[in-house]
């Protein structure tokens, strides 16, 4: 069990309401859990928490227990945290980390914080720019690659980390579709061949129909449905609570709403091209 | 080319022409390579492609930000080359992409009135344009909060809601809906169908492919620089473009892709498959 949250409330400093009240979640080694929610129904915090940067860095009150790759976050220091856990916040331009020349540079600024040597740093950094589709970019200045580059950089300098634990806040909200379908195919090979424990939070419910195999929903701070992906991401009510169906959910419903039976093999197709 | 029907006098003027432009960041990417684009005035624009293809790029220089190395950019008729930024602004909004490039102000009411008020409002024509901005993005009540109390997805909203607050006849977001959940989402919808049924001219730069078919009359396909295909979103997505779609790694919407496979035509729309189900029986 790589990422344990046992009745976690969070409350951020000098707020009077829990931002997370009362969270139970387990992601197992080689497992992906999608977390999705409406704004403000607490995900970006369980980022903060599951990652330990809340309260550790940022402050505020926890109550409950998280432990990641053994270690309860509250206890551990800041470099046996980093070096069990990755964190990819929500916006590139705040993860970038401004002093290097290059995104080679930059994607290995973690590995050579590691005291890897040198074959290995560069084994990772171009492992990492490779699964990502972005070798292209690696001579480039990370000040001024566009919004979905810089994402892209900025989850390649934490997979070359090769943390047990990821935890990701929107990993594709600013990639195109091929760059989405490429995020999606190296979490997943994360998860499978390097064993981690992945936690993501996405709005593309279609990515996460795909990669997660559970899904769990917030709101208000609360998980309010969890369970397999593909069931809770059929939930009659995930509307109401903030979240786009997938596609292929969204146009079978539609079908059901004005009275259209799919053929039998028009089904297979939808569910083929849809997952 | 254009599926927005040309009403009254206004639509038939050109809102924005760019003819051959080039553009090459100092670092000697050539971001923009010809790009020739006409958007007639009350259009609705979408403009998709790969991340670096020249998007954000493009709707730059719409409002001189920044200036092309060769080729006329012409807004309303006019060069917008020796024109001031803040003059350009009275006639093109331009909400950005990351929110925290654009916000700098302590309070969400200063964000917004910023613009306005630079512009020469003051007094309840200010504090209308502001209240009617804030409300189009549903942030009423958050006049007083920081901008960094609320988040992302609502810092993105606030952008949004300081451009609106110009009222300006060209109104361009780069990738409205990112971050915004079912309702933020729905909400940036509405906001363009307002702008749209205000009669004024609507750019925005988008990912979400479904967004794009559902929302605007007309797309625009961006690869290296150049625009490779432009028509209605029937047109861009139908399975004759496929090729072209995938050259640029770009993928139509699941509802196009499942009628081309039930050989229902060009279904761009979940709304146009169902109808076309519908009408088959």
């Amino acid at each position: 069990m790589t990422l344990v949250l046992e009745g976690v409330r969070y409350r951020y400093a000098g707020a009077r309401a829990s931002a997370l009240d009362g969270v139970d979640l387990v992601v197992e080694a080689g497992r992906v859990t999608g977390v999705v929610g409406a704004n403000d129904a607490g995900k970006s915090t369980l980022c903060l928490v599951a990652a330990g940067l809340a309260p550790g860095v940022i402050g505020g009150h926890l109550a409950g227990r998280v432990v990641v790759a053994g270690v309860e976050t509250t206890q551990a220091r800041p470099h046996e945290l980093a070096q069990r856990c990755g964190i990819l916040f929500q916006n590139p331009a705040t993860q970038l980390s401004g002093t290097a020349a290059t995104a080679w540079e930059e994607v290995a600024f973690g590995p050579r914080n590691l005291a890897l040597p040198l074959d290995e740093v560069v084994e990772r950094v171009e492992g990492a720019l490779a699964a990502l589709g972005i070798s292209g970019l690696a001579d480039r200045d990370p000040g001024r690659l566009s919004g979905g580059e810089a994402q892209l950089v900025a989850l390649a300098s934490i997979l070359a980390l090769r943390p047990a634990c990821l935890v990701l806040d929107e990993p594709t909200s600013q990639l195109d579709p091929h760059g989405t379908r490429l995020v999606g195919e190296a979490l997943g090979r994360v998860a499978r061949e390097l064993g981690a424990a992945i936690l993501v939070v996405e709005h593309k419910t279609a990515i996460l129909a795909r990669l997660a195999n559970e899904v769990v929903v917030l709101a208000a701070g609360r998980v309010v449905r969890a369970g397999p992906a593909a069931e809770v991401l059929d939930d009659a009510q995930l509307e109401g609570l903030g979240v786009e169906p997938p596609p292929s959910v969204r146009i079978r419903r539609a079908l059901r709403v004005a009275g259209v039976a799919l053929p039998a093999a028009a089904e297979d197709v939808l569910t083929g091209i849809g997952a | 080319m254009s599926a927005v029907p040309e009403t009254g006098a206004r639509a038939s003027r050109p809102a924005v022409v760019l003819d051959d432009v080039v553009f090459t960041y100092p670092s000697g990417v050539r971001a923009l390579d010809g790009v020739d684009l006409e958007v007639t005035a009350g259009e609705t624009l979408g403009i998709i492609g790969q991340n670096g293809s020249g998007k954000s790029t493009l709707v730059r220089h719409l409002n001189g930000l920044l200036r092309p190395a060769s080729g006329r950019v012409l807004v309303h008729g006019e060069d917008v080359a020796g024109r001031h930024v803040a003059e350009i602004s009275r006639q093109v909004g331009l909400a950005f992409q990351d929110p925290d490039r654009q916000i700098f102000a302590g309070r969400v009411r200063d964000e917004v009135a910023f613009g306005p008020r630079n512009l020469g409002a003051r007094g309840i024509e200010l504090e209308a344009a502001v209240a009617e901005a804030l409300g189009a993005v549903g942030l009423n009540g958050t006049a007083d909060l920081n901008p960094y109390d609320l988040g992302y997805s609502r810092r993105k909203l606030l952008a949004i809601a300081s451009v609106l607050a110009l009222r300006t006849p060209i109104v361009i977001l780069d990738e409205p809906t990112t971050g915004q959940d079912l309702h933020g989402a729905t909400r940036v919808r509405e906001i363009v169908r307002g702008l749209v049924a205000e009669g004024r001219t609507v750019l925005a730069i988008s990912h979400d492919m479904r967004f794009v078919a559902e929302t605007f009359g007309r797309v625009v396909v961006m690869r290296e620089g150049r625009i490779i295909l432009d028509g209605t979103p029937a047109e861009v997505f139908s399975e004759a473009s496929w090729p072209i779609l995938a050259s640029s790694y770009l993928e139509p919407p699941l509802a196009a892709r499942f009628g081309a496979q039930l050989a229902l035509g060009s279904t761009p729309t979940e709304a146009a498959l169902v109808e076309a189900l519908s009408a088959r029986g």
